[in-house]
């Protein structure tokens, strides 16, 4: 893997839970998964099988509840980093750090569709990598259209730095720890 | 209909290679198995032949097999034109740790490319 990392470290980011009012004036708070008021697995099954065909993103989350549970299985297993944003009882949205083959971590946020464009998802990418940090990931990165340029702006505000162009794919990077 | 299918040995190409198979028995296509060097492969370009002709000769399917030697994307796209291929077909991507499926490099020169139409199997 010859990606190069930022040398500027995003953030630091202090880990969940971290409570806000969103710009719909509604009451979140970011916890780590597991850590829900409800079931964190069976609600967040429910949340992506009822996911809009526009929302998804290069394939994920997949089609059919059973296999969004072999996906969610994978996602959430005991070495991979997981943050959810609870409206009351709601999961408003989802963010996951997987392990890759090379020591760093790829990233996936995920928001609802009702939830989006009020400022989630910043403060839920920000409780994620402050969650990664706490566990000593130094390195995450991840893939985005090239059209979603709402995706695009998150990321880079809140640290990432573009680190490659794969055709259809733009890649990003981003370091948590300081060098 | 006459389809060319290209291999370069990544998973999914192999996988490709199954469903086209079948898919090739049951509607009567002339399918043709362009075996190329795709740099993304971790798998040698003699290998990935041998895997191909023992995947064709254990379903006992007849299918030509070529070597397309240069740069898998555009001569799977000039080979389609020279010889009337109907339909290329690809593998459709691995996928990253998390899920996301990546096309590779040669998927996308093929779709942006092509004259014919192109399947990407999933």
């Amino acid at each position: 893997m010859t990606r190069e990392y930022p040398d500027t470290m995003a953030g630091p980011y202090e880990p969940p839970p971290r409570s806000f009012t969103d710009r719909s004036d509604r009451e979140v708070v970011v916890r780590e998964f597991g850590a829900g008021p409800v079931d964190d697995f069976e609600v967040l099954v429910g949340m992506y099988d009822g996911y809009d065909t526009e929302d998804r993103a290069q394939g994920i989350p997949p089609v059919g509840e059973e296999h969004v549970r072999d996906w969610l299985d994978t996602i959430t297993g005991d070495d991979c980093f997981n943050v959810v944003a609870w409206h009351g009882d709601w999961p408003a949205g989802h963010a996951t750090l997987v392990p890759d083959r090379h020591g760093a971590y790829e990233l996936a946020i995920f928001v609802d569709g009702e939830y989006q464009g009020a400022g989630i998802g910043t403060e839920l990418i920000k409780g994620l990598l402050g969650h990664g940090r706490e566990h000593g990931i130094d390195h995450v990165w991840l893939t985005v259209e090239h059209w979603n340029d709402p995706a695009i702006m998150l990321y880079e505000k809140v640290g990432f730095e573009r680190t490659g162009d794969g055709g259809f794919e733009l890649e990003m990077a981003a370091t948590l720890s300081e060098s | 209909m006459k389809v060319l299918l290209g291999v370069g040995g990544s998973e999914d190409s192999l996988r490709a290679l199954d469903r086209a198979i079948e898919r090739a028995r049951g509607a009567g296509d002339d399918l043709t198995v362009a075996v190329v060097d795709n740099p993304e492969s971790p798998v040698d370009v003699d290998d990935v032949e041998s895997e191909v002709r023992e995947r064709l000769a254990a379903t006992g399917f007849d299918a030509e097999v070529r070597r397309l030697e240069g740069d898998p994307g555009s001569r799977l796209v000039q080979l389609s034109e020279q010889e009337a291929f109907d339909r290329i077909v690809l593998g459709g991507g691995e996928t990253s740790p998390l899920g996301k499926v990546r096309l590779g490099s040669i998927a996308e020169f093929v779709i942006l490319n092509a004259s014919v139409s192109v399947t990407l199997i999933r």
